[in-house]
């Protein structure tokens, strides 16, 4: 029998493919879309497509005509650290507007954020562990997430999207028994980290998936701009609560943790990885001061204004969410908010894929993208 | 066996009918279509997760359309992501089901105003058949959207034909559950 | 060694006689102003100058000036050598909104400006990659215009209600 030789398609005859990665992939984290080139298995070329999830958020910030309004728009651009987008928006409006806030609310706002930090990394390593083929941590990571979540759902009455801090103060008014669930919840948390480590950080599996892949040099990640876990992964030790400090960060004590290339070389997805979960013992030491030494009494609405009295001006502040710098750029007239712009630190971060994926093989593009914790809420806003 | 066990005394023949015992098997074995839009797909994956176990309902994320029965559309829905979304539910094989899940893919929320880029409700481009409220609905919820939808496929009948996806988008969908 | 923004300004104009404009804010932060035309050298010289060092630019944002009927672009500097920080503004008119790309210089421009194109638009003459970003590639019109009107149909879907 003769062998049917059909004269081959020019599609076939290249060396090189592209293949689309989502905007439905199960790894992608969201509605990201990544124009992968390959030449076989290995990487040439990986273009993130995004803006599947843009909502508008600089239309609405301007369109509302009051700082207050926006607030709840705020919680929806990183939604998985919605307290850390109101602090940071919250806080450059105040610093706008100079409008002093009471001590009590200070230190709230401080342990809420480092709740938040550790929900958030919490789900960052728990899905980073479910791209690489690890279900147990992911459901582990859960249980206790789901312990931070019910501790602010009694403050806020809302389990993911707060609108809790506002300008000036907070809602409503701090449940009595918060500090000893929020001790409650160390005490319970500390031995959890180690099983954790147990589970994913020091499993070969898991260091053979993502040491050594994915390597952001130094200098390559400040020429980005990359911030959060992502720079300090890379060995730079930079950290806006303590290099560009605001609120009260600077009356704790806590180290930032950096890459180190234990395992494989500076700046991998390993690193990456480690210093989210280091983050999060620092983040439980900040509480535990702050608990100590947030005062009891004091009302948290003292500095509310009824009416936010606009001022012509702008600023720009930082802070130091669970990803990395995020900034709002305010430019505000006697009416109200001219321009706000959110610079989120996952637009940015994600801005580097192409430039670390080159060479990959396409199983490490997922390691890749996880290692970034990107949310897509923060990239398209 | 549980509940079962030892409990007959001769044969274990239980008599029902085929319809209900294909809608008993159905409803019990939802796999939906494992893609989060937004902020609700956080709480998808919390519904998902250790302390409200979707397991227990049997139902279980799948990574393609293609195995999956039910799409739960979990976040808002942009201009840009609309006709990928009406792709996935192309590649759904029938019968399938959408619970439209948080304020944003009913309405489009809290989007609904300035939002030029937000789709003002998923049933623009999909029929959907459970509505969950929310911004975002609770895992309790969503959980609750499935038991609607549960109650639904139980009401089906393998008598008369499902109706075919065109005359379904011209006469405007099925009484959606939970809509008003 | 530390500088403050007006410190700063008297600095570079030493180099470039006087372009540099130093407009002090009575509330928040102040800036500089500078032409499109010095601004690629500026830029240059802000990131390689000893005393300078912005090795960082934390944020480019546009600007619509509906009143004036220009269009801006905010930097956001930041030194992590020396601590300091510097806004720096560019303006451009409407008709002809022209700014050179920086994206050489600093990387992460590259998404931040092809952003300003998409949502302001704000051409950066010497972008190797200047296309729409957050919305899709055939939208109309740049969103975040004040006179901006929403389409009211998108391959066939309302845009509306």
């Amino acid at each position: 029998m003769a062998r049917i030789t059909s004269p081959q398609p020019a599609e076939l005859q290249k060396k090189t493919m592209t293949i689309n990665m989502g905007p439905q992939h199960p790894s992608t984290h969201g509605v990201l879309r990544i124009e992968v080139t390959v030449d076989g298995e290995v990487v040439k070329k990986a273009k993130p497509d995004i803006g599947y999830l843009h909502r508008c958020f600089e239309k609405y910030a301007e369109s509302l005509g009051d700082f207050a309004k926006v607030v709840p728009y705020t919680d929806r651009i990183d939604y998985v650290s919605a307290l850390h987008q109101e602090m940071g928006y919250v806080i450059a409006v105040e610093k706008l507007l100079e409008i002093e806030v009471p001590e009590r609310v200070e230190y709230m706002r401080v342990i809420l954020a480092e709740l938040q930090r550790i929900a958030s990394h919490l789900l960052g390593i728990g899905t980073f562990g479910l791209d690489l083929g690890a279900f147990t941590p992911f459901l582990y990571c859960f249980i206790e997430r789901e312990k931070i979540l019910r501790i602010l759902e009694k403050v806020s009455g809302a389990r993911l999207l707060y609108n809790y801090i506002c300008v000036g103060g907070l809602m409503r008014d701090i449940p009595e028994d918060f500090k000893s669930d929020t001790w409650e919840f160390i005490n319970g948390f500390r031995p959890k980290i180690k099983e954790l480590n147990d589970l994913l950080t020091t499993n070969s599996i898991f260091i053979e998936r993502t040491a050594n892949i994915g390597v952001l040099p130094a200098e390559v990640a400040l020429n980005y701009s990359a911030s959060g876990p992502m720079l300090r992964g890379s060995g730079v030790s930079w950290d806006i609560r303590k290099n560009d400090s605001y609120s009260i960060y600077d009356r704790f004590d806590f180290d930032i943790p950096v890459g180190k290339g234990e395992v494989g070389t500076v700046g991998d997805c390993w690193d990456r990885y480690i210093v989210r979960v280091r983050e999060m013992e620092e983040s439980l030491k900040i509480i535990e001061q702050a608990l100590d030494q947030m005062p009891d009494e004091g009302d948290v609405q003292e500095a509310v204004p009824r009416r936010i009295r606009s001022k012509e001006g702008e600023i720009y502040v930082r802070t130091e969410t669970p990803r990395g710098e995020l900034g709002y750029y305010i430019i505000s007239e006697k009416s109200g908010p001219y321009r706000i712009k959110a610079r989120t630190p996952s637009f940015v971060n994600l801005s580097i894929l192409p430039a670390i994926s080159k060479g990959a093989l396409v199983a490490d593009l997922v390691a890749i993208v996880g290692s970034i914790d990107i949310v897509l809420g923060g990239v398209d806003r | 066996m549980g509940l079962l066990d030892k409990k007959y005394h001769d044969s274990n023949i239980i008599i029902v009918s085929l319809e209900s015992a294909l809608n008993w098997a159905r409803k019990s074995s939802l796999w939906y279509e494992q893609f989060g839009l937004a902020c609700c797909a956080i709480e998808m994956m919390a519904t998902a997760a250790s302390d409200y176990d979707f397991d227990r309902f049997g139902v279980i994320p799948r990574s393609s359309p293609r195995q999956a029965d039910v799409m739960i559309v979990a976040g808002t829905v942009t201009m840009k992501m609309a006709s990928r979304i009406e792709r996935l539910y192309e590649q759904m094989s029938e019968p399938r089901y959408v619970i439209s899940m948080g304020s944003c893919s009913n309405s489009g929320g809290p989007y609904w105003e300035h939002g030029y880029h937000v789709l003002k409700g998923v049933d623009k481009v999909i029929p959907v058949d459970v509505y969950v409220p929310g911004c975002p609905p609770r895992p309790e919820a969503l959980l609750e959207g499935f038991l609607k939808l549960q109650d639904r496929i139980t009401n089906e009948s393998i008598i008369e034909p499902k109706v075919s996806e065109e005359s379904e988008k011209k006469t405007t969908g099925k009484e959606p559950v939970g809509a008003e | 060694m530390m500088m403050t923004t007006e410190e700063i300004t008297k600095y570079l104009n030493q180099r470039f006689e006087g372009k540099i404009e130093f407009i002090e804010a009575e509330v928040g932060e102040s800036w500089i102003t500078v032409s499109p035309s010095i601004l690629r050298e500026l830029a240059k010289t802000l990131r390689d100058d000893e005393k300078l060092r912005f090795n960082n630019l934390m944020c480019l944002s546009g600007v619509h000036y509906q009143k004036e009927n220009e269009l801006g672009v905010t930097y956001h500097l930041d030194s992590t050598i020396h601590r300091h920080k510097l806004v720096m503004k560019v303006r451009v008119p409407e008709e002809k909104p022209v700014v050179p790309s920086v994206e050489s210089l600093w990387k992460t421009a590259n998404w931040h400006e092809r952003e300003a194109y998409d949502l302001i638009g704000v051409t950066f003459r010497g972008h190797p990659d200047l296309r729409r970003i957050l919305t899709p590639q055939d939208w109309e019109g740049h969103p975040l215009r004040k006179d901006y009107e929403q389409q009211e149909t998108y391959h066939n879907v309302t845009t509306g209600i």
